[in-house]
């Protein structure tokens, strides 16, 4: 599937939003005035933008509102219905804390719980294709958006001790991932020859493709370009993503400028090496219409 | 809603048989002909005279090689186009509701003012029908000719999608598929028509006439080429006139020794 990167950039950015205002949510940590200001600016900023990013790849981005209305069938309708209700509520709650300087429990608790949903409908997106075998494991791929959301939103939200646990699980499921995503597309059973019906008659080989150029068909799911890496950027994914954040977190130092600068690259790897597995989620799914040209 | 009706009245759609397709290609140009001047945005092309040309097609023709176990390979012309499933994973990703498959006659379609070209739809259909027109930013897909197939202005004969109309093989046939007495049902009857990629679950109305299995004619005794006994050798040992003439032919350039 060709990588875009609008896609790559919600993904990420909105994952991690969202994952911040879950702890932001359940009071984690029970901020307020400023402090809390200054925490609602970067999930909001976070969320919003990443929402306003996926925009971007649209034909028709001035049409986006009417992508709440199919929420009963369509995932994509249900993950934009999630973020706004989560955006919503979580805005009342943020204003409590900011300016009354109180925490409405339930409300903080049912936006934490939208926010999670908007991770999880958004992972749903993906997991729903039975056309592209890499991403349609169930729990796998939504287990994946969630653990890195939450691990992301921990490391923001500065709960050291959650963000360890919730590291070394996204990391676990991250490996779980590749691992059986190396085999989903063998496993799903489709191969050219049931793709063309052709296979009880003998060996089926693409012989002449349809057309001599490329097409929509071929630059939308037939992205073979990063493949060759894949190896390399997983390790430095998983490098950023999970190890080095793991280190920062555990390293025995007692300065607070030193503990905030740690912290601080704590979370910037972190991104990174999102941004960087979020890449390989899109640039090594391959989409089973490749078949028909020999491909995949 | 982008929900799949339960059930339709009726099942329209293709049935195509690769025995018969002689891969001309006829088909792809009358589509893009007919569809770009009709039903919606046009089928545009990029660079259509550089030298990177790419364009919206709804109907593409791949070539298949065949090896058996046994017997020289087969090449295989394969026409496709929308299936216009009974389960179209297509129409229930859909946000925005502008896919979607009518009860009337099943036929799955796109509506190009409310579609947001997020490409969702193309990215859920295991057969690579739909496309994203680059110039409209809308989906494009096989409309089965909306408006030809019910038109009162056209003459009778022409009511039926372009490339049915057009396929010089008579390799494509139109009909429905949900009428177990229609022509079309009983071609697929009589012939073991097939489903593409079954296991996606998608349930495609449109039916593959698997080819005829060409390679058993020679082997068979019955079914030997008339002519055959003809071209037998008319002698085999080279004595008298034949023999001279066998062995003057061979002195010739080009002559076995
Ligand atoms: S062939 Fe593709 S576009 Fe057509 S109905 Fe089936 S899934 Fe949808
Ligand atoms: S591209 Fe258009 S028709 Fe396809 S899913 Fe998106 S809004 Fe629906």
């Amino acid at each position: 599937m060709h990588p875009a990167p609008s896609v790559i950039l919600f993904t990420t950015l909105s994952g991690l939003g969202f994952g911040l205002l879950f702890f932001l949510g359940l009071g984690m940590p029970e901020v307020t005035g400023k402090v809390a200001f200054v925490f609602y600016t970067i999930a909001y900023a976070l969320g919003v933008g990443g929402l306003l990013a996926s925009t971007f790849h649209l034909g028709h981005p001035e049409r986006a509102w009417r992508a709440f209305s199919q929420w009963r069938s369509s995932w994509l309708s249900r993950e934009g219905c999630c973020a706004v209700a989560a955006l919503l509520i979580m805005g009342a709650y943020a204003i409590g804390a900011i300016f009354l300087g109180t925490h409405w429990t339930l409300l903080g608790a049912l936006g934490a719980s939208l926010s999670l949903g908007t991770v999880f409908t958004t992972s749903m997106i993906y997991a729903q294709l039975k056309t592209v075998p890499r991403w349609n494991m169930v729990p796998l791929t939504p287990a994946l958006f969630l653990t890195l959301s939450l691990a992301g939103g921990a490391l923001l939200a500065g709960q050291e001790g959650q963000a360890m646990g919730l590291l070394a699980l996204a990391g676990l499921t991250l490996l779980a991932y590749w691992h059986q995503g190396d085999r989903a597309f063998a496993q799903s059973g489709t191969t050219l020859a049931s793709a063309t019906g052709l296979g009880p008659r003998g060996d089926v080989r693409a012989f002449e493709p349809p057309h001599t150029g490329t097409n929509y068909l071929l630059r939308e799911f037939v992205y073979v370009v990063g493949r060759k890496h894949a190896m390399r950027l997983r390790a430095i994914g998983f490098g950023l993503a999970i190890l080095l954040p793991l280190i920062c977190l555990s390293l025995p130092i007692s300065g607070l400028l030193a503990k905030h600068l740690l912290a601080a690259l704590a979370v910037l790897s972190h991104i990174a090496g999102v941004a960087a597995t979020r890449w390989l989620f899109f640039a090594e799914a391959e989409h089973v219409v490749g078949l028909y040209y020999g491909k995949r | 809603m982008t929900d799949l009706p339960q059930t339709t009245t009726r099942k329209m759609g293709l049935v195509i048989d690769l025995d018969t397709c002689v891969g001309c290609h006829a088909c792809v140009i009358s589509c893009k002909g007919w569809n770009t001047e009709n039903y919606g945005a046009p089928l545009s092309d990029q660079d259509a005279y550089g030298a990177n040309p790419s364009g919206t097609f709804l109907n593409r023709v791949h070539s298949y090689e065949v090896q058996p176990e046994q017997g020289p390979a087969q090449l295989i012309h394969f026409p496709k186009s929308c299936l216009h499933c009974e389960d179209a994973p297509c129409v229930t990703v859909c946000p925005t509701g502008a896919s979607y498959k009518r009860v009337e006659d099943g036929i799955v379609l796109v509506n190009e003012d409310t579609c947001i070209g997020c490409g969702l739809c193309a990215w859920s259909c295991p057969y690579g029908a739909r496309e994203l027109d680059l110039a409209a930013g809308v989906m494009k897909k096989c409309t089965l000719c909306v408006d030809r197939i019910y038109n009162q202005n056209l003459p009778e004969e022409d009511r039926q999608p372009a490339c049915v109309r057009t396929c010089p093989a008579g390799a494509r046939h139109f009909g429905d598929l949900g009428d177990p007495n229609s022509d079309v049902s009983q071609l697929v009857a009589a012939r073991g028509g097939i489903d593409l990629m079954p296991e996606m679950g998608t349930k495609p109305v449109n039916k593959y006439l698997p080819p005829r299995p060409k390679d058993t004619l020679a082997r068979s005794q019955d079914q030997i080429d008339v002519l055959s006994p003809f071209l037998a050798p008319v002698a085999e040992d080279t004595v008298g006139f034949l023999g001279w003439l066998d062995r003057a032919l061979e002195k010739l350039p080009g002559g076995s020794n």
